[in-house]
């Protein structure tokens, strides 16, 4: 097995011997008592606990949560159908049928081309992220919302009703979506752009 | 007055149970029957005002002895059919024994003379501290005697437990 | 038999039973709350101010679930089983003194349901017929585990109940009685037994563990090997009563443990302190149920630190350990009491 008895995967490891109990230890008295101190000792520690829809945990700024589909400044949708999210999804949790745009929908959607339906299963979705490095339009993001429990499986289907933005309550992704990250991403010389 | 009702309702119940544990087709139904008869018994010890009595049968026999019976019925699965053999020869000898034995208890009451005990709520035999004294003055011999009995069976299970070892 | 009497019997029945059930109801809370706080978590506090609420969901989430019967279980038999547990569960408490005499009108009322000369025998006796819900209750499901559990609980019991009477006796050598309240009495201010009985009152505990099936020694309910052992069938109310019995059974534990070992309602400097005898009464009331309430602690604090004996070593611990030491700690207590009669 362990041919240099040296190298250790971890230091905390002991060795155990078959040796007989002295009286001391088979009175087992002592040892339980040592338990039931090391159990009070707990009892007074601070609980973990977080408390959750009251108190939440901090998040990082970007965190990988629940999936926003961008609109532009003039609230158009961003997205143009491209499937290279769906494409890039390594759990295969994105769907969407493409449609052309129509003369009285320009105020709609700023490409010709746009998702008439986009869906996110979310509980075949790992949060990976790649289908916001994929996306060359800045269209789809992770953002730092959580995915609510649901009692239906069909539920965590997330159509575009819910992944969308609103138009008056925009979900800010500056964070995430630095100056740095959209020179990279639209630089026209860099290999991934062409 | 409230006592003889008792009386009455747990003789019923006891002569009820007791035909129950031979005329119950489930074993472990005979068993729990059995356990009620001892428990009517002990209701009957108290009506005599022998509360010690009362709870030591219960603690021996419905406590301790019947669980053993009742644990050891339902390890032996005893439900199936054709575990005994029921030829007619078996029920003869079983009906001539069990005759038998009815004629003898009939006759040992036809010669049993009934002390008629007037007041049985005031006897103090049962309780505690006078059987205690009897047991320990008048009765010391064969109260140690048994004992030694009980002692000398316990160390003969133990011998039969461990006879493979030996 | 006059109306008073009974109307006073009746309603101290009624008050300890509500209360029973009562302290059960939120030992159940208790136990959740302790085991939270021992692995550094908060436990149950939705439902309520600190979950006090949270009994009565539970409550009502197991009158509201599917009552569900197996096929081939006897019926009667399987209703019967925890019926009779929650029957027994309550049945110990009727010899427990609360407390002392509470002197109103110029009569005293004394706050034991029944005085009787054989008390201790008297809670032994229910404790030994407590085994019969479990075992019926497991037998009639109709399930091997089922069975393994109620035939698990059966020995179990049985072998410590031995141990259990021993230490018992020992309590009732130094006493001279058989009834709870003369025990209690005698050991008036700080004279309690525990101090002329340490390894008497070791095994008791030890004892009243193993007849609360409560961990270390909870095999019959060894969730990890027989599923839920005796109670692995029954859902709704009938488990229920099962689960509930358990913390009513641990509360009587505890009550007998504080009155044969702990004073009872005797607490120390009770005569200097020069208040009316009803006071030390209410008092002494008050201090049993503070002992009483310590005890369900350790309980749960043994449950949450322990972990589950192998039936193998149960056995051994039962026979070849608890009972020799109670036996000896009989011939000993026997000795002493010659000794300095």
């Amino acid at each position: 097995m362990n041919q240099n008895p040296k190298i250790q995967l971890t230091n905390r490891s002991k060795v155990v011997s078959n040796k007989e109990m002295t009286f001391m230890e088979r009175l087992y008295l002592p040892a339980i008592l040592k338990g039931l101190y090391i159990t009070m000792s707990h009892f007074f520690k601070k609980e973990v606990t977080i408390q959750y829809p009251e108190v939440k945990r901090p998040v990082s700024d970007i965190y990988r949560g629940l999936h926003v589909l961008k609109r532009d400044d003039e609230g158009r949708e961003r997205c143009t159908a491209c499937g290279l999210c769906a494409l890039s999804c390594p759990a295969e949790a994105i769907t969407m049928v493409a449609a052309e745009r129509t003369d009285d929908e320009l105020h709609l959607y700023r490409e010709e081309k746009y998702a008439s339906i986009y869906e996110i299963n979310m509980l075949r979705c790992i949060f990976c992220g790649n289908c916001e490095t994929a996306c060359p339009k800045e269209a789809i993001f992770l953002t730092d919302r959580f995915v609510a429990s649901e009692t239906k499986r069909n539920a965590f289907v997330y159509g575009k009703d819910k992944l969308v933005e609103p138009k008056d309550a925009p979900i800010d992704i500056s964070k995430r979506q630095t100056a740095e990250v959209k020179t990279f991403k639209l630089d026209k010389s860099k290999s991934h752009n062409k | 007055m409230f006592s003889t009702y008792l009386f009455i309702f747990l003789s019923a119940v006891a002569i009820f149970s007791a035909i129950n544990v031979l005329l119950s087709k489930n074993p472990i139904h005979s068993v729990l029957y059995m356990t009620l008869t001892f428990f009517t018994l002990a209701g009957h010890y108290i009506l005599l005002n022998a509360q010690f009595l009362a709870v030591v049968h219960v603690i021996v026999y419905a406590g301790a002895i019947m669980v053993l019976f009742l644990f050891t019925v339902m390890l032996l699965n005893l439900n199936k059919e054709g575990q005994f053999s029921k030829t007619n020869l078996m029920k003869f000898i079983a009906g001539i024994a069990g005759g038998l034995l009815f004629l003898l208890l009939i006759g040992s009451l036809k010669s049993f003379d009934v002390a008629v005990v007037s007041n049985p709520e005031l006897t103090q035999i049962g309780l505690v501290k006078n059987l205690g004294t009897i047991l320990y003055r008048d009765y010391l011999l064969p109260f140690e005697l048994s004992s030694i009995l009980f002692l000398s069976a316990m160390v003969g299970a133990v011998m039969l437990g461990k006879k493979d070892k030996i | 038999m006059d109306i008073h009497f009974l109307t006073y019997k009746l309603s101290l029945a009624g008050g300890i039973l509500l209360l029973s059930l009562l302290i059960a109801m939120y030992a159940t809370l208790l136990e959740r709350k302790v085991a939270g706080f021992f692995q550094d978590r908060l436990g149950p506090n939705r439902a309520g101010t600190f979950g006090l609420l949270q009994p009565v969901a539970d409550g009502l989430k197991l009158f509201m679930k599917e009552e569900f019967m197996p096929a081939n279980a006897d019926k009667f038999l399987y209703i019967l089983g925890p019926s009779l547990t929650m029957l027994v569960a309550l049945l110990s408490s009727a010899v427990i003194p609360w407390g002392g005499n509470l002197n109103i009108g110029g009569v005293d009322y004394s706050l034991q349901m029944a005085d009787i000369n054989i008390g201790v025998l008297y809670t032994f006796a229910v404790v030994s017929i407590g085994v019969y819900g479990v075992m019926i209750g497991g037998w009639a499901s109709n399930n091997k585990y089922a069975l393994m559990g109620a035939v698990r609980a059966a020995s179990q019991m049985i072998s410590y109940e031995l141990a259990m009477s021993m230490a018992i006796v020992t309590i009732v050598m130094t006493t001279g009685s058989l009834s709870v309240n003369d025990i209690v009495a005698q050991q008036h201010g700080f004279n309690w037994n525990i101090w002329t009985q340490p390894i008497g009152f070791l095994v008791f505990i030890v004892c009243a563990f193993a007849e609360c099936n409560r961990t270390p020694f909870d095999l019959p309910e060894c969730e990890t090997e027989l599923i839920g052992g005796y109670h692995t069938e029954y859902s709704s109310m009938k488990l229920g009563f099962y689960l509930f019995s358990e913390y009513i059974n641990m509360f009587i534990a505890s009550a007998m443990i504080s009155s044969l070992y702990f004073g009872g309602y005797n607490f120390p400097f009770m005569d200097v302190l020069g208040v009316s005898p009803n006071w030390i009464t209410i008092i002494g009331t008050a201090v049993l149920f503070i002992k009483i309430a310590f005890f369900m602690f350790v309980f749960m604090w043994i449950r949450w630190t322990l972990p589950r004996f192998r039936y193998d070593q149960l056995m051994r611990f039962g026979w070849k350990v608890l009972l020799p030491m109670a036996m000896v700690n009989l011939i000993l207590t026997g000795f002493f009491k010659l000794l300095f009669k």
